[in-house]
């Protein structure tokens, strides 16, 4: 269970997030909305712990372990995941390398031995195969030279392999286009155990269509200002998000 | 000064010695050689090509001087001097630059010359390695040679290795003589894996016929001070050049690399590509030269250096030099010196990549191109291996090699 509380956060100085309070349990789905600019990225980024954002408030626990005294390798090992808005291009790191690297690293934390390595080609292979991700681009250097929607389909294929407790999706649905989406959102779907937690960052509805999540938060300015079921996300595509800054600014 | 003469005075001294152990090409070149040394002395930095050596300070230390001759069984195409044929015999000292003075030592003072001659129409199937290992308990300064003929449509891939078996202080002032016949192929490879107290001036000459094709890779795994020096003179049309290279120094190791490209005559091509990794207060240096003289049109050229400095403290000098003389021509030249992509760093760390192998990932990553391009399948493959190694700090000893076990 992730359980932030009155968490405030800046970046270079400036207060982005101002008191934010959020609880994922077990197996559910959050999804959150929000105006461009209302923190939602760094409310994922201070998650996982980027350097470049302060935590100047509040707290973040993650099944009772305090989450911001770990560093980001350590909060990946802890479960989290990140699919990244904008995932980086690695030249000359083959992906192959690069989740060799990453699932082992897990392993050690986990006083595991690292896996052999026939078995983890195959199991390269497995997780390949559910978000259709190209054998060619699992064999080039990570990232580099994908296309947009084949970099977020290798976030969803990394996040396959790694097998987190929570995944935070940022704008996974942002440059994809109606097939894309929905190779991706299935993948996610199939790859989800009934423990999987997952914070999905969207504008849209389409991307929730496939993921259902089991309850919306709307955040403006740095606050959660609304919060509600699935409802809340479809009267957003109707509405847009005017009713409700008029709403707290009455 | 003092360096200078130190030298002359143990040639003086040794001259008998040297003389009677080496054979008569070379003894016929030391008086001339001797005179140019004496008369230039170490070069200061004041001299173009070597603006980012302190070549006094290296010749300085008292090193006790080499005077042993080639002894063993030589392998197949390999001879020594004395006992190659006549027309390979005159070409020694007939490429290096003989009015430097580094080369001049080496012509001075050196005792054997190793020759690497491939007849005609030769393909040698596998690769011809020279393993140099530096072994002994006093500090010491060796002298080598080294002249490579190929013949027409003559093929193979040579590997020099350098190496230090022992903790001593090492000075190696190499010269390396290449002659390309028309239509030859060859693959040359020099690897430096040494210590902090080696200090290395090596210094390769070579000429290219008509139609030949050079790939030269020159890498400096670990090693103390080191000075490269490579002039490639392309005198026959239709012949190519590639020269690449790749550098990991960190602590206070200081690597030079200098080059030269001469696009003598029309219809040439030449690419070169140098990486650079830096960490701690290492410091890099790369002055390229390309030379494209009058009437070589059509020269195709693209020079690139590229550097990563791991540290603020690490120091990176780059000098890509283009000249033009020719007025149809296609070139390039550049170079970039950055840092760590912290976005890519966090990327890893996110998926669990601590930050130390995240950063080592990043080096060799970098290193990578270079090595891809080197056209020995197994050799690629070991160089990966090494490269790893030596970024985790586990290159000290060559393993495999009889003499560090």
């Amino acid at each position: 269970m992730l359980k932030i509380e009155n968490l405030h956060a800046s970046i270079g100085g400036k207060e982005i997030l101002k008191g934010i309070n959020l609880t994922v349990r077990d197996g559910e789905v959050h999804a959150v909305m929000g105006l461009n600019g209302a923190g939602k990225s760094t409310l994922s980024n201070v998650i996982v712990g980027h350097p470049a954002y302060e935590v100047t408030q509040g707290s973040i626990t993650w099944d009772g372990k305090d989450l911001l005294s770990l560093n980001p390798e350590e909060r990946a090992h802890e479960g989290i995941f990140l699919s990244f808005q904008q995932p980086v291009e690695i030249p000359g790191v083959s992906m192959v390398n690069f989740m060799r690297a990453a699932l082992n690293a897990k392993r050690k934390y986990l006083g595991l031995e690292p896996m052999p390595a026939g078995d983890f080609l195959k199991l390269m292979r497995e997780k390949r195969a559910i978000v259709e991700l190209d054998s060619k681009l699992a064999s080039r250097s990570v990232n580099e030279g994908f296309s947009g929607g084949e970099k977020k389909r290798n976030e969803i294929f990394q996040m396959a392999m790694l097998e987190p407790k929570l995944a935070i999706l940022d704008e996974t649905d942002s440059g994809l286009d109606v097939d894309a989406l929905r190779i991706v959102a299935e993948g996610f779907n199939k790859l989800r155990r009934p423990e999987t937690s997952a914070i999905v960052i969207t504008h849209y509805q389409r991307l929730l269509d496939y993921l259902k999540p089991d309850i919306v938060h709307v955040l403006i300015d740095g606050r959660i200002v609304k919060t509600g079921g699935p409802e809340l996300a479809a009267e957003i595509e109707n509405r847009g998000f005017d009713w409700i800054v008029r709403g707290i600014k009455d | 000064m003092e360096a200078t003469k130190q030298y002359i005075d143990f040639f003086d001294e040794v001259r008998d010695v040297i003389t009677a152990r080496s054979c008569r090409e070379m003894n016929d070149c030391r008086e001339a050689a001797l005179q140019t040394f004496s008369s230039k002395g170490f070069p200061s930095q004041k001299v173009e090509r070597y603006r980012y050596a302190k070549v006094e300070a290296d010749f300085s230390p008292n090193y006790g001087i080499a005077l042993t001759p080639l002894g063993g069984q030589l392998p197949p195409y390999c001879f020594r001097l004395a006992e190659a044929e006549p027309r390979v015999r005159v070409l020694y000292n007939n490429v290096a630059d003989t009015a430097d003075s580094i080369v001049a030592l080496n012509t001075m003072l050196c005792v054997d010359t190793l020759v690497v001659h491939v007849p005609q129409g030769i393909k040698v199937e596998h690769p011809i390695q020279i393993s140099n290992i530096l072994k002994g308990e006093q500090d010491t300064m060796v002298c080598r040679r080294i002249l490579v003929v190929m013949d027409e449509l003559a093929e193979a891939d040579i590997i020099i290795t350098d190496r230090a078996a022992s903790q001593s202080r090492f000075l190696t002032n190499q010269v390396v003589e290449v002659v390309m016949g028309n239509g030859s192929h060859l693959n040359l490879y020099d690897i430096e894996e040494t210590h902090l107290l080696c200090t290395r001036y090596n210094s390769v000459f070579v000429r290219q016929g008509r139609d030949s094709s050079l790939h030269h890779t020159c890498l400096t795994l670990f090693n103390g001070h080191t000075r490269n020096r490579l002039d490639v003179l392309l005198q026959g049309e239709g012949s190519e050049v590639t020269a690449n290279g790749c550098v990991i120094a960190d602590k206070m190791q200081h690597v030079d690399n200098n080059t030269l490209i001469d696009h003598q005559v029309p219809h040439c091509q030449s690419n070169e590509l140098y990486k650079y990794v830096l960490d701690d207060s290492a410091v890099g240096a790369f002055a390229g030269r390309v030379l494209v003289r009058e009437g070589a049109q059509k020269t195709s050229s693209n020079e690139t250096n590229a550097n990563l400095l791991a540290t603020r403290s690490a120091r990176m000098y780059t000098q890509p030099m283009l000249e033009i003389y020719a007025d149809d021509v296609k070139c390039s030249h550049g170079s970039t010196v950055g840092q760590m992509d912290e976005a890519a760093l966090f990327y890893m760390r996110q998926r669990g990549i601590d930050e130390p192998e995240a950063r080592l990932l990043l080096k060799a990553a970098f290193i990578t191109e270079v090595i891809e391009t080197i056209p020995l399948e197994s050799l690629r493959d070991r160089l990966h291996v090494l490269v790893d190694k030596r970024l985790r700090g586990e290159l000290s000893k060559c393993e495999g090699c009889k003499l560090c076990k």
